[in-house]
């Protein structure tokens, strides 16, 4: 079972009335050559990783540079406290997604998804969509094979690495992986995952790669966030029909030729953007010059 | 395609906060350990590039000190890595290098243990994955991805069909092979990567080969 485009595995799961969920692990067992149950239960291990890294970031940690934590259990407090503007999954998901990330920058085991520097979005949609759906783990499993078939779509014919095409490779293709995953986790169709998939990215196109001292922390952090929010926004407006104009696999193609024009200042090298703001200086020279140590 | 599965895109889990300052450090670390073949006594870790820039924020120190002592990069011990070198009494330093490495991500690692000395420089590609592309001089590309032998020899003739004939025996594949050396009828490296790991009785057998030095196996 072979995809390589959007186009091609909306086809191929229309034709044989499956998820893309099943068609990535079909995928998976045709090339790989391992047992079915080995790899089921290897995805079980990547989400054992990231509950624990959301519990770990939940309980309020600190970066090991220093330069920022605790506001994933100041978002969890404010959520409990329900005097807010939304709740619910929103505020669930954005919490998760920076617990997630927060754990990552206080060097706590991660699963990368698809990299480290965007790590909590897909967790912190599927994680808050467990509980307000009430689904399995074994739900959220197959979820991750969606999300997982989406990434590999766009690591394939785009980039996921914000050296080569910014923070729209990392977070923007995380983004899209969570919106699909959201949209078939709650019963829509391949189409309406591709068109959750291509709003999502759209929403986060041009975004650069331009982190304080190059580390991963800010705005990568808060950035999980949105990227998670933007996730459940494009997976509701796929489900109520909403079509992107421009294709799926067109988007994809937009994020690459956006990311290699992108200039190298905004792409990971802390020489541009808020690296190069007054505040990312200072904490360059803080943290370059080798005088903080936060062990 | 360049990605070949879902657990290329969920994954790898790793210790934070970054897959190439951190992780990749880590595996550096650790494969400077399985070449030298036992924990060294003393370690100082040369960083270039950006790594000498940054190493302190993505905990690259830290990190390749925990490969170095054989933790992997999803053990949940990378961040106690100071303490536990102390316990061991493991004697180590970090180096600040100015000078402009090829690759940005560069790491040397100087290993000494009582009456052994060995040097690996290692770079960090991106995304976890590393090359080990310096081992006491010698010039070589090794991922650390397939089990390998590296052999120091004399640079004599049929000391290379010694080896490739020993393993042609005992049925060993050979996937990649290069030779390299400083000095015409010097010491000489072979660098072998196999589909299969090399056993104990091979490995005895081309140590106890005419012209062999010094054999480093590199398992899995």
């Amino acid at each position: 079972m072979k995809f390589r485009n959007m186009r091609e595995l909306v086809q191929l799961c229309e034709d044989r009335n499956i998820k893309f969920s099943q068609a990535m692990f079909e995928y998976e067992c045709d090339t790989s050559g391992i047992d079915r149950e080995k790899i089921i239960s290897r995805m079980a291990d990547k989400l054992s990783v990231m509950k624990l890294s959301a519990e770990r970031g939940l309980q309020g940690l600190k970066s090991y540079s220093g330069m920022t934590g605790g506001n994933a259990k100041l978002i969890h407090d404010y959520m409990l406290k329900g005097d807010c503007l939304t709740g619910g999954v929103f505020l669930n998901a954005i919490s998760i997604a920076i617990a997630i990330n927060e754990n990552n920058a206080a060097m706590g085991v991660i699963c990368a998804t698809p990299t480290a520097g965007s790590c909590g979005v897909v967790p912190g949609v599927l994680l808050a969509l467990q509980k307000s759906l009430n689904k399995t783990d074994d739900d959220i499993i197959k979820a991750l094979f969606a999300a997982g078939a989406v990434g590999y779509i766009i690591a394939n014919n785009a980039v996921i690495s914000g050296a080569t095409g910014g923070c729209q490779a990392e977070v923007g293709s995380a983004s899209a992986m969570a919106a699909a995953a959201a949209v078939e986790l709650k019963g829509g169709s391949p189409s309406q995952c591709a068109n959750a998939c291509a709003i999502a990215l759209k929403n986060m196109l041009g975004l650069s790669c331009d982190p304080l001292a190059g580390l991963v922390e800010v705005p990568c952090i808060k950035r999980n966030a949105v990227g998670a929010a933007n996730a459940l926004c494009a997976a509701e407006m796929a489900l109520a029909g909403v079509i992107s104009y421009v294709p799926c696999d067109e988007v994809i193609d937009s994020m690459y030729r956006i990311g290699i024009s992108m200039p190298l200042a905004l792409r990971e090298t802390a020489l541009g953007g808020l690296a190069a703001s007054e505040t990312g200086k200072k904490w360059k020279e803080k943290l370059w010059s080798g005088n903080s140590h936060n062990e | 395609m360049k990605y070949q599965s879902v657990f290329d895109i969920i994954g790898p889990v790793m210790v934070g906060p970054s897959s190439s300052h951190t992780a990749g450090a880590v595996r550096i670390g650790l494969l400077a350990r399985k070449l030298f073949g036992r924990e060294p006594e003393k370690a100082v870790i040369h960083f270039f590039g950006s790594f000498a820039k940054t190493y302190k924020g993505h905990a690259t120190d830290v990190a390749a000190l925990a490969g170095l002592m054989g933790l992997s990069t999803f053990d949940g011990g990378i961040p106690n890595a100071f303490n536990i070198a102390k316990e061991k009494g493991l004697d180590y330093s970090f180096i600040e290098e100015s000078a402009i490495p090829e690759h940005p991500n560069t790491i040397v690692i100087d290993m000494y243990a009582a009456d052994k000395f060995s040097s690996v420089k290692g770079v960090s590609l991106g995304g976890g994955l590393v090359e080990i592309c310096e081992v006491d001089g010698f010039a070589l590309k090794l991922s650390g991805e397939s089990p390998a032998l590296l052999i120091f020899h004399i640079d004599a003739y049929g000391a290379v069909a010694d080896v490739t004939h020993i393993l042609a025996k005992n049925k060993i594949n050979i996937s990649h092979m290069e030779v390299s050396r400083l000095e015409k009828g010097r010491l000489a490296l072979m660098v072998i990567e196999t589909d299969q790991s090399v056993p104990d009785d091979i490995f005895s057998a081309i140590l106890s080969q005419p012209n062999i030095e010094r054999v480093v196996r590199l398992s899995l």
